[in-house]
């Protein structure tokens, strides 16, 4: 059957592994971090840096194990960052100087 | 270097600094940008179900272009995708569903809620909607058929709900009151 | 273009089965018949309603997908 033909991992319509999941139907606040990713992604947007379409592309080249382990918005930064870097606007070893900077 | 290595938090840090630091954005862009749009939410959606319920016209012209009815609310949709509205009736009910991602109608309704960005609901939707609405307590008659509405490409989609019996009378700012987040979705219906 | 009413069939292809690729013609829909409900704005952009029973050969419910599909994705039935 066609349905058998292996799916992209985020193309998620009547996934079989999902279909007995109950739905968590309570809300859940948006954190500070939530935020702030959501609020970078917009103005990254509407100075044409980076749209949606990016964004959407970034997070379907997440490896499947970590796209359902990691949340939406961890989902949404890591996106963000690979194509900051896709397009040369960060460079890895600015990345990497800024990651070490935290410690 | 492996991002998928590297935890979130610092991940966000790090972005933030090399942004602000290469002045491509501001910390009070950020700041500004996280208060407009903490003020997007359901009620805002809310507000034109319940025009639409009490005007004929306003109702014709927010099925025409979602959109434009809501910037007559006031509410910005400039810049923003545009927006369907799918009208329930005796005879079809509406479920609104981005399978591929999450796309919802944030300019009406704000963020969206964790479930809809969930796996299960994403899967579920398509496939057993009516089992899916069943988590919400929500029964969709038999003789109602059941649309359901996966955003898949360029559009945002919000249900106008049927006004519910019991309402008569009532005031725009009642009806308005009575209009919940999963109403605009469609795994609920309003009541009085 | 496509008139309303039009029968449609989803192209039969699995792109993501060669590579990476974004595509906003969901799996579920690949080869499925359809009938177009309406165009959508100024671009090859319809509306085209799929009997949801039909596409996944369960239960006999008489409820309706109705899914934004670009014209490259769409043969005419």
């Amino acid at each position: 059957m066609d349905k058998d033909v292996p799916r992209a991992m985020h193309d998620l319509g009547g996934a079989p592994k999902f279909m007995c999941e109950p739905v968590d139907v309570e809300p859940h606040a948006l954190t500070d971090f939530d935020r702030e990713v959501d609020a970078i992604r917009q103005i990254l947007g509407m100075k044409k840096v980076m749209g949606v379409d990016e964004l959407r592309r970034g997070i379907e080249a997440i490896p499947e194990a970590d796209y359902h382990r990691l949340s939406y918005y961890q989902r949404w930064i890591r996106s963000i960052t690979d194509n900051l870097l896709v397009r040369g606007v960060i460079t890895e070893a600015e990345l990497r100087a800024a990651l070490a900077a935290e410690k | 270097m492996n991002i998928l290595e590297t935890e979130s938090d610092r991940l966000l840090t790090a972005v933030r600094a090399l942004l602000t630091g290469k002045g491509i954005l501001t910390q009070e862009e950020i700041s500004e940008r996280i208060a407009v749009t903490d003020k997007g939410s359901p009620a805002q959606g809310a507000r034109m179900v319940a025009r639409a319920w009490t005007d004929p016209a306003f109702r014709a012209r927010m099925l025409a272009d979602g959109a434009a009815a809501a910037e007559e609310m006031g509410i910005m949709m400039r810049g923003l995708p545009p927006l369907g509205v799918l009208e329930n009736t005796a005879k079809v009910h509406h479920l609104v569903v981005c399978t591929l991602c999450s796309c919802y109608p944030r300019g009406v309704l704000g963020y969206p809620p964790f479930w809809f960005k969930s796996a299960a609901y994403r899967a579920r939707a398509v496939r057993d909607p009516r089992g899916l609405v069943g988590e919400w307590g929500t029964v969709i008659p038999d003789n109602v058929k059941l649309r359901v509405v996966d955003s898949t490409a360029d559009y945002r989609w919000m249900v106008l709900p049927m006004r519910p019996a019991g309402t008569k009378g009532w005031t725009a700012e009642q009806l308005a009151a009575i209009v919940r987040e999963g109403d605009m979705i469609g795994v609920t219906v309003p009541h009085a | 273009m496509l008139a309303p009413g039009q029968k449609v069939r989803v192209k039969l292809d699995w792109p993501e089965t060669r590579g990476p690729c974004h595509i906003r013609t969901p799996h579920y829909l690949r080869g499925e018949l359809g009938m177009v409900v309406r165009h959508l704005g100024n671009r090859p952009l319809y509306h085209i309603a799929f009997d949801l029973a039909g596409v996944w050969h369960e239960g006999e419910s008489g409820d309706e997908i109705l899914v934004e599909l670009y014209e490259h994705w769409l043969e005419p039935a």
